[in-house]
């Protein structure tokens, strides 16, 4: 990359044996009390990053993935949240850190990008200021200085005349211009560890690749650590090393990007992918949806979180909550159900499901003459609800 | 072509409101020249109805005035003994208004702003619901009750301000300040009140928003989120609502005059009014109405100061 960091001091060299992880999360729960009682946004989930790696959390809105990351941080309103579980960051506990102790570490040791780069830059600052401000307060840049690293940094996330930017103010600029400010803002610091909490769900989907091209590029020049959000197992599919799908604000299952793919163990992982429109589907191919709404956290179901919308739910689902286990195959791959993908209870009820779909869908070739087209609802079949629909 | 524009918006606003004015006074019965000079003689009062143009239309009457007040003739104000020209009085009366104006508004921005920007910070607590309740009970004090109490505690029993007149800054600061103190106060309170708690509210709406969170994340200190962040973008309800306070006050704060015998522009035009100087009157009405204008478009451009997308709009 002809693209020089200004930043000095890093990337310091991480992986060493011996040395600390990057980040290390040991049950973390999130509590927030509302006016109907406690609500439970993360739930016991624990996870670890080295530099240079990017961890994927994918999850539906309101599974907790954005609580997670802000958790993690320290950064959510101290009044109304509860919060347990160990946060450790280079080899140190920092959850129980105050706001003074956790300023040190804020935008210099790790930073975040907001989903929303329409509001989440201030609309009366230049953006310049908003770039130096880190750089003066962290690392005590002069202002010359400040600016030539700022000016640097929008160069850095590519956008155009860097130097007339820098006395722009947001609303002069566009959505996908915004967000890489956005980012060149959390890079300014030279942080360790990123998080970028859904950085493309609010741009068109021609900017969203650049966007996501431009991150990873800049966390392997700075060998930074980053933890992508997202609602979308397509962002996280070729950038992330490895992937954590949250629900309901537990980890349902995690492992090697690639391995999630080829073997994903958890219906809640197999009806986020089906959720994907494919290319290779026919036009008018309706979208799959997953039924149903994400659980209410202040009154969880008895059992599996996922038990009310899944379709291959078992007796057994409603009654006990299955904890996050490795396969027996691959150790690094975890997953929290009784009945995974692939065993013998699954299988059933997907043959049985296509078949009814099957029936669904082609009823004359099923129940009616072949010669008398008949409509599906007065086949003497019932029709069966559509998986989509019914689950 | 703003200036322009704004000019225009200037020249309607004082032909209205000076009209209308007129009109109120042309509404009072009984023959003027005979408030205005009471033992003068039958033809010394047909002499000043001729000067008056009492004996011909209001439209005639009107645009004279309105003629000899765009060449800079205020007219004259009329006793018995000598005929002073309205603008040496206006000249006395404007200073004392001005300065209370802004010795007030600057006492209660000094506090407002502050108070409104940590009650927004510390939502809920203890400081902010004591200073709600302080803000209400500042509110409903009356100015006269308030002026009373601060004369007769701070001024007669403790003796620490003079309780009633003027001195000019020019002749002597200090006494100046003596005088003055005191009705600052007085006016001051209800609007530290008010200010606070609009400033507080919308303070509360910026906090909520994304880049006060980005700012935090950046590690800043919250003395700059709150000042540098959130304080501009939360500021136009308050300086709209100061504008308009300014503007209403050029005018003189009639009530706070009276108390405490300042010798303002309110009382002056109250004087105006009960002793029929329609000349006087309406001049003064006009000047006030010209720097009402213009601290109001003074507050717009500050908009633009305070808010960069307001800048482009008007642009366009």
């Amino acid at each position: 990359m002809s693209v020089q960091t200004p930043i000095s001091g890093l990337p310091t060299p991480s992986g060493t044996p011996g040395a600390p992880k990057l980040l290390e999360v040991r049950d973390i729960v999130t509590r927030f009390t509302t006016d109907r009682g406690s609500l439970t946004a993360v739930n016991g989930v624990s996870l670890s990053l080295e530099r240079g790696r990017t961890l994927g959390v994918v999850g539906e809105s309101g599974s907790g993935k954005s609580v997670l990351s802000r958790s993690i941080m320290g950064l959510l309103p101290r009044s109304n949240t509860e919060r347990s579980g160990q946060v450790i960051f280079e080899g140190k506990e920092i959850s129980g850190l105050n706001d003074t102790e956790y300023r040190e570490l804020w935008g210099d040791e790790m930073a975040m990008i907001f989903q929303d780069p329409m509001t989440a830059l201030n609309p009366v600052m230049k953006i310049g200021l908003q770039i130096t401000e880190s750089l003066r307060f962290h690392l005590n840049m002069s202002k010359s200085d400040a600016k030539d690293t700022a000016v640097a940094l929008l160069k850095a996330v590519k956008i155009p005349e860097p130097e007339k930017r820098f006395s722009s103010y947001p609303h002069e600029m566009s959505g996908g211009m915004r967000q890489r400010v956005v980012i060149a803002v959390a890079l300014a610091c030279g942080p360790k560890l990123l998080f970028a909490d859904e950085p493309t769900t609010a741009l068109d989907v021609t900017v969203q690749a650049q966007i996501l091209d431009l991150l990873a590029e800049q966390q392997r020049e700075r060998y930074m650590g980053m933890i992508l959000v997202t609602h979308d197992l397509g962002v996280v599919a070729g950038r992330a090393d490895e992937i954590a799908v949250m629900y309901a604000g537990q980890i349902v299952e995690q492992a090697p990007t690639a391995l999630l793919f080829s073997e994903m163990k958890m219906p809640y992982t197999e009806a986020l992918m089906s959720a994907i429109p494919k290319l290779t589907d026919a036009s008018h191919t309706r979208l799959a949806a997953i039924g149903g709404r994400p659980p209410d956290l202040v009154n969880p179901p008895k059992g599996c979180a996922f038990s009310p919308r899944c379709p291959y739910v078992q007796p057994r689902c409603h009654e006990e909550s299955p904890t996050l286990t490795p396969s027996p195959t691959a150790p690094e791959h975890l997953f929290a159900c009784f009945y995974p993908i692939g065993s013998p209870e699954t299988e059933e009820v997907r043959l049985r499901i296509a078949a009814q779909r099957l029936m669904a869908t082609a009823p004359e070739f099923v129940a009616a003459p072949a010669n008398t087209p008949t409509p599906a609802q007065q086949s003497p079949v019932p029709a069966p609800p559509e998986q989509t629909e019914g689950m | 072509m703003f200036i322009l524009k704004k000019f225009g918006q200037l020249l309607v606003t004082v032909i209205l409101v000076t009209l209308f004015a007129s009109l109120l006074l042309e509404l009072l019965p009984g023959d003027p020249t005979e408030v205005l000079i009471p033992s003068g003689s039958d033809q010394q009062r047909e002499e000043l109805r001729q000067e008056l143009k009492l004996d011909q239309s209001f439209a005639v009457r009107y645009s004279t005035w309105l003629g000899n007040f765009a060449t800079g003739d205020m007219g004259n104000y009329y006793t018995v003994s000598s005929d002073r020209p309205v603008s040496d009085r206006l000249w006395q009366s404007l200073p004392v208004s001005l300065l209370l104006m802004f010795y007030a508004q600057m006492l209660a921005l000094f506090f407002a702003i502050p108070l409104g920007v940590i009650t927004a910070y510390r939502k809920g607590t203890w400081l902010d619901r004591t200073s709600n309740t302080a803000a209400f009970a500042m509110l409903a004090i009356p100015n006269f009750a308030l002026g009373f109490l601060l004369q007769y505690y701070l001024g007669v029993k403790l003796g620490w301000f003079k309780t009633s007149g003027y001195a000019s800054p020019n002749e002597s600061p200090i006494e100046h300040l003596q005088y003055m103190i005191l009705p600052t106060i007085t006016l001051a309170v209800g609007q530290i009140a008010i200010y606070m708690r609009l400033l507080r509210s919308d303070m509360i709406a910026t906090l909520q928003q994304d880049f006060i969170l980005m700012a935090k994340a950046k590690g800043l200190k919250s003395k700059r989120i709150l000042f540098r962040h959130a304080l501009r973008p939360s500021s136009l309800t308050l300086l709209t609502v100061a504008g308009l306070n300014i503007g209403t006050l050029i005018g003189g704060a009639l009530i706070v005059e009276v108390v405490f015998a300042l010798p303002g522009m309110g009382l002056m035009l109250f004087e105006a009014i009960g002793r029929r100087q329609i000349v006087a009157f309406q001049s003064m009405v006009a000047v006030i109405a010209i720097l009402y204008i213009l601290v109001n478009f003074a507050v717009d451009l500050l908009y633009t100061v305070l808010d960069p997308r307001i800048r482009n709009a008007n642009k366009s």
